[in-house]
């Protein structure tokens, strides 16, 4: 059965399609979950009954976002096997863990305790109840923990060594997948863009009451800790997201280069800021790969390396080789080339498979050695297993374009939400905010675009890392099921009109339930 | 034993054990199936749809950990069953997203499809969903039309590990007999438990809505019950007097991880006879589910707590007959030697030592999500 390229478009498709609709319901409950707990605890301490109605207020949004991000989370889950099932074998043995201990340590916490919170307000103690809402926003960021954990091993693909006879990655360092360094610095970017989201979401809400001037109260006070909780998010994203920059930089440079339509490395690079790509750039011609470019010098020299003059590899030189870095642990290296990356690659299948052809055939003894030259072969070469399925360079190069600007939106968006944050803390604290009504409305243009700066910035991690299913090891046409392309375009349609109906059913009940604000919730 | 075999076991124990408390916690699908018909009034059926769904995100994290506990320590059987039998796992898949938000937006102002549409996608859930888990449970006994070879991946042309081998992608599970029977049983079983849990949960709520609600869910039990009961014992009948395929550990073509299948007649009533405890925990459970019943049809008394039990056991004595015993729990029909064994499927040893440390923590999941549900059902407001 040969693959056609228009089987592994569709799965990237179906897949992206989920898990983008999936990332517009999660993050606001991995944030609003943390704030429920912070006004309950002010309920809790102070026994007044505002703080009760404002957690109450607030759960209502957290619940509607909470059935639909559970909604498309399993189906998140079930497409590994359904449209990725080459994968799901050749790296179950890793992946499947995190997924699997999600659901006994995280999940069931979430659900079990969003119950009582939701429901239980007067079926249980306000100790019980309180013990909930923070148990529920442990549950939900543990959650996003193991998830993560999964994504990060298969853009660092650590703690792991084939098996050549069960012709699969296999799990040997379960420690180093849980807290490996892409792992910690992309739970803390992307929970910390979560709890932005989150302060966002509640000062837009509050805005809109303070523009209709009702539930000023209510409004002031949410406000207050919302604008707080923003800014403690971004300086903790800020940081987070240089670190993930500095990870990217040391274990897949081809996707930091795309982030930056980098293709001649240089020393002393500078980080673009503003720029138009030229679309006539390739990485072996001589166009100029900017039309317009406006760079910070040595921006990316110190992001990449922590170190001014440092060279950081463009495209091109991550084709040819020959370059030295220090990896991730500081050790020093030498760039392969593509071509010998493939040859090494080719090397590890080709014995792989002259091992595989002695077992079919039953012949036990050949078997046997071909297995020990294998192993040999293996050991030396399978970091580059996955470029024995290329043969053109220009196959390892992510979409350049959609890596660079999405990149670009997530960053611009992120200094204007700091600036946002900041004048909301100091607006609500002379207690001015009535008085700027550019700025009120400014906050509710304010909700999509943080889900926008959110979006991009998994569109830059999954783009950026293609062609790869697993850094290096699996590209994407070796991952997917042997269903054919007219199947899974079937289900990517039933699924955007689900997915688009959902999504507009929970606006609108959200929107309605905030028109009844705070006031109007029974419980 | 090798240490690697038990805990090959030990997974298939876990997997087996969620999955049949999936099975018992399907009563909130089985619930859901009395919205139209059992419930004569809004107010009745605002009493369903409060006490099941106050239960729903159990059941659904079950189904969440089922999946990952399968994927984790049976990544083939994941590869193979979801990746071949495409169009059956999507309409699972379907039949249960549509569930996830109808509880939280059926009861909003505004909630652009109507109370009804959501009330709907209720009613197919509980339908729709019990019958097509049966049917892919079912599909361990008979078979699927799939190849699989491990080593395909170092084909660069041909690379697919395992494939469906017809064009319907599981689709046609769904016409198999015992797979259909399979999928009536858990339909029944799951409507049976939910007219239980509706008579026990109305005992705590005042007014008559809850008292009608209560007498009818009584009447309807009856047929319910009885059909259950028959249909049961009907794939009980199937299942043991079909032929299982085991791989032969005694052939010296056997490695540790591959070996040649054979076919053995009556193989999961041998299974259940030569483990004794599994016969012993299957009969258990028959008879917690007759007692549970009895109790409530002749004596009038609430018992969905020991039929549900009841089913527990069952359901799990016959999960470990599919796998343990060296059967292979699903083979195929297309080439009996590409079907999936324990040996051939499970993750590493490293892989399953390491989550068998982290399956230690699911007594204690089990004791909290208990405790809540002691907690949370005490009262009702409705």
């Amino acid at each position: 059965m040969i693959l056609a390229t228009s089987l592994e478009t569709a799965s990237r498709l179906q897949f992206a399609l989920t898990a983008m609709y999936h990332w517009l319901f999660v993050p606001l409950t991995l944030g609003l979950s943390v704030l429920l707990g912070i006004f309950e605890t002010k309920y809790y301490i102070s026994k007044d009954e505002f703080w009760k109605k404002t957690t109450q207020f607030w759960s209502r949004i957290f619940a509607i976002n909470f059935a639909c991000g559970v909604a498309t989370g399993i189906i998140l889950e079930f497409e590994f096997g359904t449209n990725w099932s080459n994968y799901s074998w050749f790296v179950g043995d890793i992946f499947g863990a995190p997924l699997a201990i999600e659901g006994v340590f995280a999940f069931f916490m979430e659900t079990t305790f969003f119950a009582v919170m939701y429901f239980g307000w007067n079926k249980v103690s306000k100790g019980f109840h309180l013990a909930s809402t923070w148990l529920t926003a442990l549950g939900t960021n543990l959650s996003a923990y193991w998830i993560l954990a999964a994504n990060s091993w298969m853009q660092y693909p650590v703690g792991t060594e084939f098996n050549p006879v069960t012709g699969r990655s296999e799990m040997v360092d379960f420690w180093s997948i849980v807290f490996s360094p892409m792992t910690l610095s992309k739970f803390s970017h992307t929970v910390m863009s979560g709890f932005l989201i989150a302060a966002i979401v509640v000062i837009a809400i509050c805005a809109w009451y303070l523009l209709k001037k009702r539930d000023v109260e209510f409004s002031h006070k949410s406000i207050k800790y919302a604008s707080v909780f923003g800014i403690i998010s971004f300086v903790l994203l800020f940081i987070s997201g240089d670190n993930a920059g500095y990870v990217v930089a040391k274990t897949q440079p081809m996707k930091l280069a795309a982030m930056e339509g980098l293709y001649e490395g240089q020393e002393g690079a500078p980080i673009v800021g503003v720029a138009l790509l030229n679309p006539k750039k390739t990485y072996d011609n001589q166009e100029d790969p900017y039309l317009f470019n406006i760079s910070i010098p040595y921006g990316l020299s110190l992001l990449a390396n922590r170190s001014c003059s440092s060279f950081v590899p463009g495209i091109k030189d991550i084709i040819e080789g020959g370059y030295t870095y220090k990896d991730i642990n500081g050790v020093e290296q030498t760039a392969l080339s593509f071509e010998e990356k493939v040859k090494r690659g080719e090397m590890a299948r080709r014995a792989l498979n002259v091992y595989a052809t002695f077992k079919d055939k039953k012949d036990n003894p050949s078997a046997q050695q071909a297995l020990a030259e294998a192993k040999v072969y293996l050991d030396e070469n399978f970091k580059y297993f996955g470029y024995g399925f290329l043969n053109k360079p220009e196959q390892t190069i992510p979409n350049v374009p959609i890596t660079f600007y999405s990149f670009r939106v997530m960053i611009i968006l992120g200094g204007y939400f700091f600036i946002f944050l900041i004048l909301c803390w100091w607006f609500g604290k002379k207690k001015i905010l009535e008085k700027y009504k550019w700025f009120l409305y400014l906050a509710i243009i304010s909700v999509p675009l943080v889900y926008i700066c959110g979006e991009c910035g998994w569109i830059v991690a999954e783009v950026g890392r293609q062609p790869w299913t697993i850094q290096d090891l699996l590209p994407i046409k070796a991952s997917v099921s042997g269903v054919s392309a007219s199947n899974v375009y079937t289900t990517f349609i039933i699924f955007a009109v689900l997915f688009t109906v959902l999504l507009v059913a929970e606006l609108k009940i959200a929107f309605n339930q905030i028109k009844k604000g705070p006031d109007g919730i029974k419980w | 034993m090798t240490t690697y075999h038990f805990l090959q076991l030990y997974w298939w124990a876990i997997v087996s054990i969620l999955g049949a408390l999936l099975v018992f916690l399907m009563f909130v699908q089985g619930g859901q199936t009395l919205l139209f018909g059992t419930a004569k009034n809004d107010a009745q059926k605002k009493i369903l749809t409060t006490i099941f769904g106050h239960k729903w995100e159990i059941t659904y994290t079950t189904l969440v950990t089922f999946g990952g506990a399968a994927f984790a320590s049976f990544p083939l059987f994941y590869s193979t069953s979801f990746g071949g039998a495409y169009w059956l796992w999507i309409l699972i898949l379907l039949s249960f997203v549509i569930q996830a938000f109808s509880y939280e937006f059926r009861s909003k102002e505004n909630n652009l499809l109507g109370t009804k549409v959501y009330d709907i996608f209720l009613l197919i859930n509980g339908v729709a969903g019990t019958i097509l888990i049966g049917v892919a449970v079912g599909s361990f006994v008979t078979g699927g039309n799939f190849m699989m070879d491990k080593m395909n991946i170092t084909n660069v042309g041909s690379n697919i590990i395992s494939y469906w081998t017809n064009d319907y992608k599981g689709i046609e599970l769904i016409a198999v007999p015992a797979n259909l029977l399979l999928g009536v049983v858990i339909f029944l079983c799951a409507r049976t438990l939910g007219l239980l849990y509706t008579i026990n949960q109305c005992e705590k709520i005042a007014g008559e809505d809850a008292e009608q609600l209560s007498q009818r869910a009584a009447s309807r039990l009856i047929i319910s019950g009885v059909a259950f009961v028959l249909f049961f014992v009907a794939f009980v009948v199937v299942l043991f007097l079909s032929t299982g395929y085991k791989v032969d550990v005694n052939s010296p073509l056997f490695n540790g991880i591959d070996g040649p299948i054979v076919a053995e007649k009556y193989a999961y009533l041998h299974t259940m006879l030569s483990i004794w405890p599994l016969a012993v925990v299957f009969l258990l459970g028959v008879v917690c589910v007759l007692i549970g019943l009895g109790r409530t049809i002749l004596m009038g008394k609430g018992t969905f707590y020991l039929t549900g039990l009841g089913v527990i056991l069952a359901v799990f004595a016959i999960l470990l007959s599919l796998g343990w015993n060296d059967m292979s729990y699903f083979h195929s029909n297309t080439d009996i030697n590409n079907s999936l064994t324990l040996y051939n499927s499970s993750s590493s040893l490293y892989t399953l030592k390491t989550m068998a440390y982290a399956s230690i923590a699911v007594p204690f999941v089990i004791a909290y999500i208990a405790y809540i549900w002691k907690k949370m059902s005490a009262k009702k407001e409705i």
